[in-house]
């Protein structure tokens, strides 16, 4: 079954995130922060087949646009990931995620004792490195559990 | 070195190592020449967790430049204690002082610190992180005794928490030092630690025990195991008896073993070892003098470059 096949019907505006990597579609919700109590349309498709990755997860959220901080986010996590933004049914961008060297603001450390947890007025700063993402501050490196320490 | 703070052992250099090493000798050589270098100017000493050896040494080594000192105290005697920030102390105590020297219980106070501030800051421990000037005056006391080329180490006990390790680890890098790292499994080097070192493709080895390494060894870096890193005091016993060492542990190393220990030591290093020719420990005590005096000299003058009058009042 190729793309165009699923079963999954057309959004009128939104964001349509494709070739997530299998079982990695509830984490990119959660990093989008989006539970269904927002009442956002969302439809999720789970190890579809997928010529690119074999298999493949496919989330679309309408009304909603992603920002580039959650792309930033979903990169690490999804590096696979096209991002299509659709406006009155069609797409108007169509964007692969690309790492970042670094995401400010946007995870919180799993390290308890970092001073990024201290209650200090300071923002979180990761740097990305080979296989995830590392505190600028204690150097605490995170990796496949990113998706639980999204603070956005 | 051209750097504003020393924060992690990972910022230095093998040449920023050696020029604060060589100046250091040369203050050992003739303390007198650097009296009253930085005189006028003022250390400020921040130690939120309590420090004996490295508060004074730091106090010892700047009144030796001519600094003078300020201290804040007890942290549960100052603005700490009534909910201030580190940002905001930081900030304050940067107007009273030409330098800061600062030790926190938690890791990545020191990066904070030292983004708040533009006067150099030194970190003096921070949490289970870093302890980049212990390491400098570690190097200095190898230096004396092997050089730092071709050097084996083996480096023994907490090493998970030992922040001394996890500075001393990465410096070593830059002389392509081996390194073995003998501790209990539950106590190994941190995920943070163990990648900087792969990255820069250091060989290293752990072992569970010291024996069947001992003779292959240059230098033995012994830290202490604390109690309350076990959830249970028999634990603790069991495992701290493992990792200790008496003069007949070492009736068969080789003749010219270092044994080094960033102190305090409790019972991890018998006596008996200090009337051997291995002991350096004491010593190793008292090279923080030159070497944080070296360090000290070499951030004041990189944050001062047009001369060593002490800077203005008020800025």
């Amino acid at each position: 079954m190729s793309d165009h096949e699923l079963r999954v019907s057309k959004i009128r505006d939104g964001t349509v995130i494709d070739h997530v990597e299998g079982g990695q579609a509830l984490n990119v919700l959660a990093i989008l922060g989006i539970d269904g109590s927002e009442g956002l349309g969302v439809s999720v498709g789970m190890n579809v087949p997928s010529d690119r990755l074999g298999r493949k997860d496919i989330v679309k959220v309408e009304d909603r646009e992603l920002s580039q901080s959650e792309v930033d986010v979903l990169s690490l996590i999804a590096p696979e990931a096209t991002i299509n933004i659709v406006r009155d049914f069609e797409v108007v961008e169509k964007n692969r995620v690309t790492r970042p060297d670094g995401v400010t603001g946007v995870l919180s450390c799993p390290n308890r004792n970092c001073i990024t947890n201290a209650g200090e007025p300071v923002e979180t700063r990761f740097d990305v490195v080979a296989d995830g993402v590392r505190c600028d501050y204690c150097a605490t490196i995170l990796r496949s559990d990113i998706a639980d320490h999204i603070d956005v | 070195m051209r750097q504003d703070h020393l924060i992690t052992a990972t910022q230095l250099s093998r040449d920023d190592i050696e020029a604060v090493l060589d100046r250091a000798r040369a203050v050992a050589d003739d303390p007198a020449a650097y009296a009253d270098r930085h005189a006028g100017r003022v250390l400020a000493l921040c130690f939120f967790e309590p420090s004996t050896r490295t508060r004074m040494s730091f106090d010892s080594a700047a009144k030796r430049l001519g600094m003078n000192t300020i201290d804040m105290g007890d942290v549960d005697s100052s603005s700490v204690s009534k909910g201030e920030s580190l940002s905001d102390t930081v900030r304050v105590i940067e107007g009273y002082a030409d330098a800061l020297v600062l030790r926190h219980p938690s890791e990545g106070a020191a990066t904070l610190a030292g983004e708040r501030v533009d006067v150099p800051v030194v970190n003096a421990g921070d949490g289970a992180g870093q302890h980049p000037s212990q390491t400098l005056l570690d190097l200095h006391t190898i230096r004396e005794d092997h050089g730092l080329d071709d050097l084996t180490i083996g480096v023994m006990g907490d090493l998970k928490y030992g922040r001394t390790v996890h500075s001393l680890a990465a410096a070593l890098t830059e002389f392509d030092a081996n390194q073995h790292f003998i501790s209990p499994e539950s106590l190994r080097l941190p995920r943070s630690v163990r990648f900087d070192l792969h990255e820069t493709g250091a060989q290293i080895r752990e072992h569970d025990d010291l024996e069947p390494i001992l003779d292959e060894l240059d230098v033995l870096y012994v830290t202490r195991i604390q109690k309350e890193r076990f959830p249970d005091e028999n634990e603790y016993h069991r495992v701290a008896g493992e990792y200790q060492i008496d003069a007949e542990t070492l009736a068969d190393a080789p003749d010219d073993l270092t044994v080094m220990h960033p102190l305090p030591r409790v019972d991890e290093i018998a006596p008996d070892v200090d009337e051997t020719d291995h002991a350096r420990y004491f010593e190793q005590a008292h090279n923080g003098i030159p070497v944080r005096m070296a360090l000290l000299d070499t951030l004041l003058e990189n944050a001062n470059p047009d001369g060593d009058e002490g800077t203005e009042v008020g800025r």
